[in-house]
């Protein structure tokens, strides 16, 4: 039962999905991880990202272009839903979460039923002539429909993080969670700070859509699954680190290859969450990130 | 206290009593079986209010609790042949028992973490119901309800009745918790958890109490669920529009009191039993989000606070 090439293929597709796992929490982990807005509408907007690459792959873009195209209203998306969110709550002294989280969800909710309506419920795929075959090295088969996606997660995580790690303004966000009053007096407006990083976060959805989509076809409530998934990543990652996030999604992404080749793949949707409980149970604070 | 102690003992009483007598006034069955939602989304409300109105502790995954209350009736019932008032019981301990699980796991570190751990739930029981073939699986069960009893002229009646005595049930139930010291205590801890820490609130027995009624409440209200539609599977048990309604109908009544549940289940359940006659789900789902968003968003209190009795009392 136990042959070896079923386990090495399980292994293999489960590192390049946790690859993709890792890019749909890459914008959570900037929410979330650093600015602590538990956006729980985020994986709906890496699906609403996945129809637009879908739109424009209707009228014969490429995927990977399309999603590039994407960033620029996916920012200013972000940035408009920040603007609201923004004075929503920030005006009364801080979000309470419980509110927050409720208008996160409401949100998701509207953004998967205007989807719906506008695409129907059916589910919509991307065909391109590279994604088709797959890549055979000696026993390994590995189908480039994952592979091409899966090496997009890296790409993008690695850009975040540089931008994130040695610019001043990627310095700048990560300050304004630590320490809002010593920014304004810094000189910098800390509303406009997260204003731009929920904007990034944000234009992330779209590259982690067209990841998506790429993989298998996708319907409009298909972000439910992965919220487990993504909170999983962020959370044990260790709130803000975000090469953590790639370690634990690829963790998260064998565990779940395992359970699909050795037991049945019905069972897999709910690993992601049964690893959520089980750390946040023994290690609330995550395998990378410091105490909190 | 005492007086509106009686007051509300009276109410309790015209109400059971107008449960009783209502299938023998009203002839047209429609009646009943639009009742019957309207009354488990009260039931629901309530419930979710335990812990997420007293104690701030959100909890997304009231689907899961509901559908594990339908799924334990619908087995029990078919394979042991147990009454319903048993099978209600038997789902308000499961309810229960998973509340207290839950909490256990996740209550101890932020309540972000809780409200997220509850998204899982849902999906988890979802997986666990799909790959049960005993229960149905992903192609569902078909239950053919008890015989309804002498006093009651038809199952519609009958379901309709069972609803109002479980509706009333959990309404005192949380009516008794938000005046006795576990409402005082979670409200502290609502307030704030670590001052209340501080002067000696048992905060995590307490928060653990309200997830185990809480849950006890959400998965009775799915007990005779099965009985109603006569068929369950895992998409309308675990039904999205479920874990919606029980967060948006106490925020839209208010969540301070037992009244805000009961006013924003009945406005809302109302409006949707109208509206599903006359347009499609999805535009029911729409209109409660964008209700939803409005109401966190501009009127938090809910409309309890914007109209009732509490007008004075300080926000936090």
């Amino acid at each position: 039962m136990l042959s070896i090439d079923i386990l090495l293929n399980a292994i293999v597709t489960g590192i390049l999905l946790g690859s993709v796992y890792a890019s749909l929490a890459l914008g959570l982990g900037i929410t979330f991880g650093i600015l602590h807005i538990p956006n729980i509408a985020h994986p709906t907007l890496v699906v609403a990202g996945a129809f637009f690459v879908y739109t424009l792959t209707q009228w014969g873009l490429d995927p990977i272009v399309a999603a590039v195209i994407g960033l620029v209203p996916f920012y200013l998306l972000g940035v408009v839903l920040y603007a609201f969110y923004s004075a929503v709550f920030e005006r009364k002294g801080g979000a309470n979460v419980l509110q927050s989280l409720t208008l996160f969800f409401g949100l998701s909710l509207v953004i998967e039923i205007l989807l719906s309506l506008g695409f129907g419920s059916e589910l919509k795929s991307v065909s391109v002539s590279y994604i088709g075959s797959s890549l055979k090295i000696g026993i390994l088969t590995v189908p480039y429909r994952l592979l091409i996606p899966a090496l997009l997660a890296p790409v993008t995580i690695a850009a975040v993080w540089l931008y994130l790690s040695r610019t001043s303004s990627g310095t700048a966000i990560r300050a304004v969670a630590h320490e809002e009053r010593a920014l304004s007096i810094a000189g910098l407006n800390p509303a406009s700070v997260k204003r731009h990083a929920f904007g990034i976060a944000t234009a992330t959805a779209v590259i982690a859509g067209a990841a998506l989509i790429m993989v298998g076809p996708i319907e409009p409530f298909a972000g439910r699954f992965q919220i487990g998934r993504v909170f999983a990543i962020v959370v044990l990652a260790g709130m803000g680190s975000i090469p953590g996030s790639l370690v634990i999604a690829i963790i998260i992404g064998i565990a779940e290859a395992l359970v699909s080749s050795y037991l049945n793949p019905s069972w897999s949707p709910g690993v992601a969450f049964a690893i959520l409980l089980l750390g946040l149970a023994l290690r609330p604070q995550g395998l990378f990130g410091a105490a909190r | 206290m005492k007086k509106n102690s009686l007051l509300f003992l009276a109410g309790v009483i015209i109400v059971l009593a107008l449960g009783f007598l209502m299938p023998w006034l009203l002839r047209n069955p429609f009646y009943f079986f639009a009742g019957y939602v309207v009354l488990q989304y009260v039931t629901i409300a309530t419930g979710w209010n335990i812990l997420g109105g007293y104690a701030g502790y959100i909890n997304f995954g009231a689907a899961g609790f509901f559908g594990a209350g339908v799924y334990l009736s619908a087995f029990l019932f078919t394979t042991f042949g147990l009454p319903l008032p048993l099978c209600i019981l038997a789902a308000a301990i499961v309810g229960a028992i998973l509340g207290v699980l839950m909490g256990y796991l996740t209550l101890r570190i932020q309540g972000v973490y809780f409200a997220i751990a509850t998204l899982g739930l849902v999906v988890v029981l979802e997986t666990i119901v799909h790959n049960i073939s005993g229960l149905g699986g992903a192609s569902g069960m078909a239950v053919y309800g008890p015989r309804p009893p002498a006093w009651s002229p038809g199952p519609s009646q009958y379901n309709f009745t069972v609803m109002v005595v479980i509706a009333v049930a959990s309404v005192a139930l949380a009516r008794w918790v938000e005046i006795s010291w576990i409402g005082r205590g979670l409200r502290a801890v609502r307030a704030s958890e670590d001052a209340a820490e501080c002067s000696g609130v048992p905060t995590l027995r307490l928060k653990l109490v309200a997830c185990a009624l809480s849950g006890a409440v959400l998965a009775a209200a799915g007990a005779p669920y099965p009985f109603y539609t006569s068929f369950v599977e895992p998409v309308t048990a675990f039904s999205l529009i479920i874990g919606l309604n029980a967060i948006a109908m106490p925020l839209i009544g208010g969540t301070r009191t037992w009244v805000g549940p009961v006013i924003g289940a009945l406005l809302l359940a109302s409006v949707q039993q109208i509206a599903t006659v006359t347009i499609s789900s999805e535009l029911n789902i729409l209109f409660v989000g964008a209700v939803l968003i409005a109401f966190v968003a501009f009127a938090p209190g809910g409309i309890s606070d914007l109209f009732g009795r509490n007008k004075g009392r300080a926000r936090p």
